[in-house]
């Protein structure tokens, strides 16, 4: 059975930037062989994990303010089934960092990430998390989230726009559609050390 | 002026005296200082402390406290350095002025200043295990002395003071922040109804909060540091990210300081869209305050309906500076760009709705039995306290303080408007949230009047004054204090007269409002429950990377 590229219902698929990675991820895929049984079932699981992702309430400045502009009326990111921001890392999908992470928080945030059930996803949201932003030349500023957890997708933006926050919403759904769940992400394996890659 | 100077002088014979920016500088050796500003609060009635910096002068290193009169509103500020640079030490002043125990507290973390009769000496922004004090001009930022720790802080107990003995020797004394025997749960940094990364230590007896210890520093960002490695202009974009509610205000605060040192007049246009940007931003900040309260207190509804009503300030915003938020519109000199055509239309819709839209607020949320129940009579605050913990703002002014920059010390073109300062006396979470209702309307009054003025003034199309390229500030130092949307923000600009083209800030201080907010916290949740903990911080209303920064 084959892989299909990700389809998102209200945005066209070459509207999309960063398509060569998504398609890499599907060859990989295709590659290894899928089965018919369970290729269908992994796509229903996929299908329905993507629609239903729960943030977890994370901000720490800035683009905080504009997440809740995001749950509020014009916004509304109940259409993305991302409406229900969980306060309790225990309870989420994916952790949407927002702000900056200074050296006192970073333990709090490495911590946090720990205590989220697998499969989980981290939306780097914002300047600062992406890389420090402003704040890159302080002494006490962490320069980019992914020094400390892997990051999925990096959003930027000083703060990003609402729209911008959709966008890097649906890059993450497009990821989740094209992971293989079943004898994949879920299946028990050692757990490994995240190392930040060298920059 | 003279008369304070006489009057200081026959205080303290030894003090040295200068007209700094308009201000009486008081400059007195530690030795003196203590009993003159027990001197200065009981005689002259200086009764709020409005402003502490700390400055490293490289031969000596010291702190400047800007006092305010809250009856007369005069202001005179007061030197004090120490030239011994390896262990500074001065005279705490936090039992006559309590707004200064959190504030010898930063400046201790930031130059190494230790305050003998300090009852509680910790670091406040930096963890414990920090090598150095960032601020200080010999600081050695080598990243390996100070690398990202990933483990927990230890021993986060632990606290001393330094007292004085009758000879003059200083001696340190170990204690601890909470009795061994003590009830104490975590409350933070990951909290939805802390509005940020704050952190309490909350020691309980059954329900009842015995005593609240606020650990803060979770979203320190060093800003006062990196300022002092920019030019004027780059520096002014720090201002809006660390009270992202009043994002206008703050800029333009940092605008006038530098302003008032250059010496430039702002056209009359300008001003005005400054001053309107300033209310636009008090009506969003007091909106989403209204929204976080209520959704605190469970009535999600309410928060929607305050959220409705901020995306018609945003879109002015949007469509004038081109951003939603972090607008970086003010410069120095005036304004970045012309208002959209629209805007002055839009403006007068935008108070229209909120106006109308009130009525709905008050229905939904105000006389509700639940919230009434919650909000009247809990977390009082008295007077006397609210002026000594220096808070201002609708805090302040729901305990009766009459605290509003925008009539105590006029600036921008305030004094042309009719509005009235709103001012409660009850001091409790119902009263601070009124204030914020009343206030609003007072914005509205103000925004029409400046709407009128402004189309009046059509024609006079400039909105900035031309300054020189390069920003050179002659040596001095200056404050200057706004209203910011949650009390009066100050900036304490000092610059060294350095030749070179690039002149950078010596040191740029920000007295934040939030940061005296947080030091009631404690005073005002004591024998409450720990349910009212959650009222009450909300109904004060902090932004918490305005207290870090």
């Amino acid at each position: 059975m084959e892989v299909k590229k990700p389809k998102i219902k209200s945005m066209r698929y070459e509207d999309f930037k960063d398509n060569e990675y998504i398609e890499s991820l599907v060859e990989q895929l295709n590659a290894s062989g899928v089965n018919v049984v369970v290729g269908k079932l992994d796509q229903l699981l996929n299908w329905s994990r993507s629609n239903s992702l729960w943030p977890f309430c994370f901000g720490t400045s800035c683009c905080a303010i504009e997440f809740m502009c995001l749950g509020a009326a014009r916004y509304d990111m109940a259409r993305f089934g991302a409406e229900v921001a969980r306060n309790s890392p225990r309870q989420a999908d994916y952790i949407m960092c927002q702000g900056t992470i200074t050296y006192r928080m970073a333990p709090v945030l490495k911590r946090l990430y720990e205590q989220m059930a697998e499969p989980k996803y981290v939306i780097a949201c914002g300047a600062c998390t992406v890389s420090g932003g402003p704040f890159k030349n302080s002494y006490c500023v962490v320069k980019g989230v992914d020094e400390i957890i892997p990051v999925d997708v990096y959003l930027p933006g000083c703060p990003p726009r609402p729209e911008a926050m959709f966008y890097a919403l649906m890059q993450l759904q497009r990821k989740i559609k094209v992971t293989k769940f079943l004898g994949g992400d879920n299946r028990k394996e050692k757990r490994m050390e995240y190392v930040p890659a060298e920059k | 002026m003279a008369d304070l100077q006489q009057q200081i002088a026959a205080l303290c014979p030894q003090a040295q005296f200068d007209t700094v920016d308009n201000l009486l500088m008081v400059t007195v050796d530690d030795a003196q200082w203590h009993a003159l500003a027990q001197q200065l609060k009981e005689n002259l009635h200086f009764d709020q402390l409005s402003c502490l910096a700390g400055v490293d002068w490289k031969d000596s290193i010291g702190v400047v406290y800007y006092l305010t009169n809250t009856d007369t509103q005069e202001m005179v500020h007061v030197k004090v350095a120490t030239t011994d640079r390896e262990h500074p030490m001065l005279h705490s002043v936090s039992d006559i002025w309590a707004v200064a125990n959190y504030q010898e507290r930063e400046a201790y973390d930031f130059f190494g200043i230790v305050f003998i009769g300090h009852p509680d000496m910790r670091r406040f922004f930096l963890r414990n295990d920090w090598v150095g004090h960032p601020l200080r001009k010999d600081y050695d930022e080598n990243p390996e002395l100070n690398p990202i720790r990933l483990e927990d802080e230890m021993n986060e107990d632990d606290t001393c003071t330094y007292i004085e003995d009758e000879d003059g020797n200083v001696k340190k004394v170990d204690g601890k922040v909470f009795e061994d025997d003590e009830y104490v749960i975590n409350f933070g940094p990951q909290h939805p109804s802390t509005h940020g990364v704050l952190r309490y230590r909350v020691s309980l007896d059954g329900e009842m909060v015995k005593k609240v210890d606020v650990v803060s520093g979770y979203i320190h960002r060093g800003i006062e540091k990196m300022c002092e490695s920019l030019t004027y202009p780059q520096t002014l974009l720090y201002t809006e990210r660390m009270d992202y509610m009043a994002a206008h205000i703050n800029r333009h605060c940092l605008c006038m300081c530098i302003e008032k040192a250059l010496g430039i007049e702002v056209p009359r246009r300008a001003e005005l869209i400054r001053l309107m940007m300033d209310e636009l931003m008090r009506l969003s900040s007091h909106l989403l305050s209204y929204g976080c309260l209520t959704m605190d207190q469970g009535a999600t509804t309410a928060f929607f309906y305050g959220f409705r009503e901020r995306e018609l300030i945003y879109d002015i915003f949007d469509r004038t500076c081109g951003a939603r938020m972090s607008m970086s519109y003010s410069t120095i000199g005036g304004v970045v760009a012309d208002v959209h055509p629209d805007f002055i239309k839009d403006v007068r819709h935008a108070c229209d709705v909120i106006e109308s839209k009130m009525k709905e607020y008050h229905q939904l949320f105000t006389g509700n039995v639940i919230a009434r129940n919650r909000m009247v009579g809990v977390g009082e605050l008295r007077k006397e306290d609210a002026i000594n913990y220096c808070i201002t703002g609708p805090s302040g002014r729901a305990s009766g303080v009459h605290c509003d920059v925008r009539k105590t010390h006029p600036y921008s073109l305030y004094s042309e408007f009719d509005f009235d300062e709103v001012i409660r006396t009850e001091g409790d979470s119902m009263a601070r949230y009124m204030v914020r209702m009343d206030e609003m309307l007072q914005s509205i009054k103000i925004l029409r009047q400046a709407c009128d003025k402004f189309e009046q003034c059509e024609g006079n199309e400039y909105i900035a004054e031309k300054v020189p390229k390069m920003i050179k500030l002659p040596a001095g130092h200056w404050y200057q204090q706004v209203e910011a949307s949650r009390g009066a923000f100050g900036v304490y600009l000092e610059s060294d007269g350095d030749p070179k083209p690039f002149q950078k800030p010596y040191r740029m201080h920000f007295q934040s409002p939030c940061f005296n907010l947080i030091g009631v916290v404690d005073l005002t949740c004591r024998d409450n429950m720990i349910a009212d903990l959650i009222t009450i911080t909300a109904s004060i209303d902090f932004v918490i990377p305005d207290i870090d920064r």
